[in-house]
């Protein structure tokens, strides 16, 4: 079974944001990419139902600008066996519905089994791409995914999708959509093999036009982004435990009104 | 007149609206009532009652759109969309919002696609300007906001709770009740069990107006119990930070956190947790902070608007002590 997962290169959670000159994206120095986390799950679980099922391919797949290949070769290390980045200047103000639809053109003429994202990328958080990819395609979608097992044949996929208060267990049938939630697996780090081996591992480029699409304005725009707003000056409060509990009690009511 | 401000309804799966749904409505009917237009509920469920229409209707529904059949629950996007769609062909809804749950999350997206819409998932502000809507929502793990803008209607976006202002509830508000036909597309998923948690008689992490949340300073599994404590009297949630949870201290539906659930309470109380930014992505829109941690120099003290610097296991019962005597009286 071929499986497709999509993933996105994003900013270290650690890595200092600065809104750059623009003032609608951020400025691109000096950041540490990483592939967002909720993507590595994504793509551990495809290499172990490939492991699992004694065969079968896995694809990463990305959309974004030069740098993104730096992502993809990161899965390919993880073991994935090759990758597609759709990189076009068409694509650089694309929202997440464009985005969605130019991820849907490349699942549709690579027709895998099952397509793969991670619960959302952890830059924008907007977390609507897997949801969008389906319809787009018609296939089914469970979101958020604790756990997952495909058939024997191939036919279908059981998986565990986390809602408010518990697990929902659903078959779909293949092809489908699933999103992965921490706890899906324990992504497994590259191995030096696995390093040297990506470098031999093919990431094809597509174009806008190789999947039929030109550049369009988007329906959803960044106006601008702001800094936050400072909090105001926080208290710390003296005294010995007893003392300073009742004074948190007394400002949390009287002061703060929040209980 | 301009077209209808919807709210898609989030609901218990007992036939009542959720609270977060006075929320939601009334932060349309403001935006609606700056623009004369009208608010309106969409409910898409296998049962509702009679109540929970009066309920909507007291939250700011003036119309409630009923979309009722045993083939919508289990939720599944795929049978969901096509319906709602639908009907949004037929009304041109000038926006359409709903709460950030894991289900509206997934069926908005969904919808977003099958509209050609945009969505501003997990807004935390919401304006009209010059005749458009300009939300509001946090990026990068927080650390900055993204103004967002549409250049088409319907207008989507979901909202995070306990951020938006309830409108004032209208007693005995009797909004009117339209039952659409509706075509029910062909299922592909099928249910095959559900897997219920063994319920915490606390309330839902993203819902709650308080939360209790502890890291890696308690030391060990044992002791959350200290903070259950604490959160019974308070009626609080239990949270966690990825510390305690990569430790399997807790389940990861507790954490805290960007892997984990973004909360806003009115009051969050952090015990033995540094303050990561990681942490901080999942709750740093909370209203009032408390940090409790024996380190001074914890980066939670920076964003906290009480703090105490000291021992939680002194400090976690003397609270519940002093909460449980201030909330007796």
């Amino acid at each position: 079974m071929k499986i497709l997962v999509m993933i996105k290169q994003v900013p270290d959670t650690a890595t200092q944001v600065k809104i750059g000159g623009d003032g609608r994206a951020i400025d691109a120095a000096g950041i540490t990419w990483i592939v967002s986390p909720y993507d590595e799950f994504a793509v551990e679980e495809a290499l172990r139902i490939k492991e699992k099922r004694g065969q079968g391919e896995v694809v990463a797949v990305s959309l974004g600008p030069e740098r993104g290949k730096e992502a993809l070769r990161s899965c390919l290390a993880m073991g994935a066996d090759r990758a597609v980045h759709l990189k076009d200047p068409a694509w650089d103000t694309a929202d997440t519905l464009m985005t969605s639809r130019a991820l849907a053109a490349v699942i549709k003429q690579e027709a895998p089994g099952l397509a793969l994202f991670g619960r959302q990328a952890i830059d924008d958080d907007m977390g609507a791409v897997a949801a969008q990819v389906a319809e787009l395609l018609g296939w089914p979608i469970a979101s958020w995914i604790m756990e997952e097992a495909v058939d024997a044949d191939g036919k279908t996929i059981r998986v565990g999708r986390q809602v408010e208060g518990g697990l929902e267990i659903f078959d779909l049938p293949l092809p489908a959509v699933a999103s992965a939630q921490k706890g899906l697996n324990e992504p497994r780090y590259p191995t030096l093999k696995g390093i040297m081996g990506a470098k031999k591992k093919e990431i094809k480029e597509v174009k806008a036009a190789d999947v039929g699409m030109a550049a369009e304005p988007p329906v959803l725009s960044v106006v601008k982004l702001e800094s936050l707003p400072p909090r105001p000056p926080g208290r710390i409060i003296q005294g010995e435990p007893a003392e300073a509990v009742k004074e948190l009690v007394r400002a949390l009511r009287e002061d703060a009104k929040a209980i | 007149m301009a077209g209808a401000y919807w709210c898609v309804v989030e609901d218990d799966r007992q036939g009542a609206p959720k609270k977060v749904m006075a929320e939601v409505l009334g932060e349309a009917a403001r935006l609606a009532g700056q623009a004369g237009a009208q608010v309106e509920a969409v409910w898409v469920t296998d049962k509702a009652s009679p109540e929970g229409i009066t309920q909507l209707g007291e939250w700011g529904a003036k119309r409630v759109w009923l979309l009722e059949n045993a083939a919508f629950a289990p939720y599944r996007a795929e049978v969901w969309t096509p319906v709602v769609a639908d009907l949004a062909g037929k009304e041109s809804p000038q926006a359409i919002f709903a709460p950030v749950t894991t289900r509206q999350r997934e069926f908005m997206a969904r919808l977003a696609a099958r509209l050609g819409a945009g969505l501003s998932a997990d807004s935390t502000a919401m304006a009209l300007d010059g005749g458009t809507l300009v939300a509001t929502r946090p990026i990068y793990a927080g650390k900055l906001l993204s103004k967002m803008t549409w250049a088409k209607t319907p207008w989507m976006a979901t909202l995070r709770p306990n951020v938006f202002r309830p409108g004032e509830a209208q007693a005995g508000a009797s909004p009117s009740v339209e039952k659409p036909a509706a075509t029910i597309p062909g299922e592909t998923m099928k249910l095959v069990e559900r897997r219920q948690e063994a319920s915490t008689g606390l309330p839902e992490l993203t819902e709650a107006e308080i939360v209790v949340s502890g890291g890696r300073g308690l030391k060990g599994p044992e002791n959350f119990v200290i903070l259950e404590e604490l959160a019974k009297v308070l009626g609080a949630a239990v949270g966690a930070s990825r510390a305690a949870v990569d430790a399997g201290w807790r389940p990861h539906r507790f954490q805290i956190g960007q892997t984990g659930r973004t909360i806003s309470p009115k009051l969050y109380l952090g015990f033995g947790i540094s303050g990561a930014i990681q942490h901080l992505a999942g709750m740093r829109t909370s209203k009032v902070i408390c940090a409790i941690n024996k380190d001074p120099e914890a980066p939670i003290f920076k964003i906290a608007d009480y703090g105490i610097v000291g021992d939680l296991f002194e400090v976690a019962p003397l609270l519940t002590q002093e909460f449980k005597h201030l909330l007796d009286k």
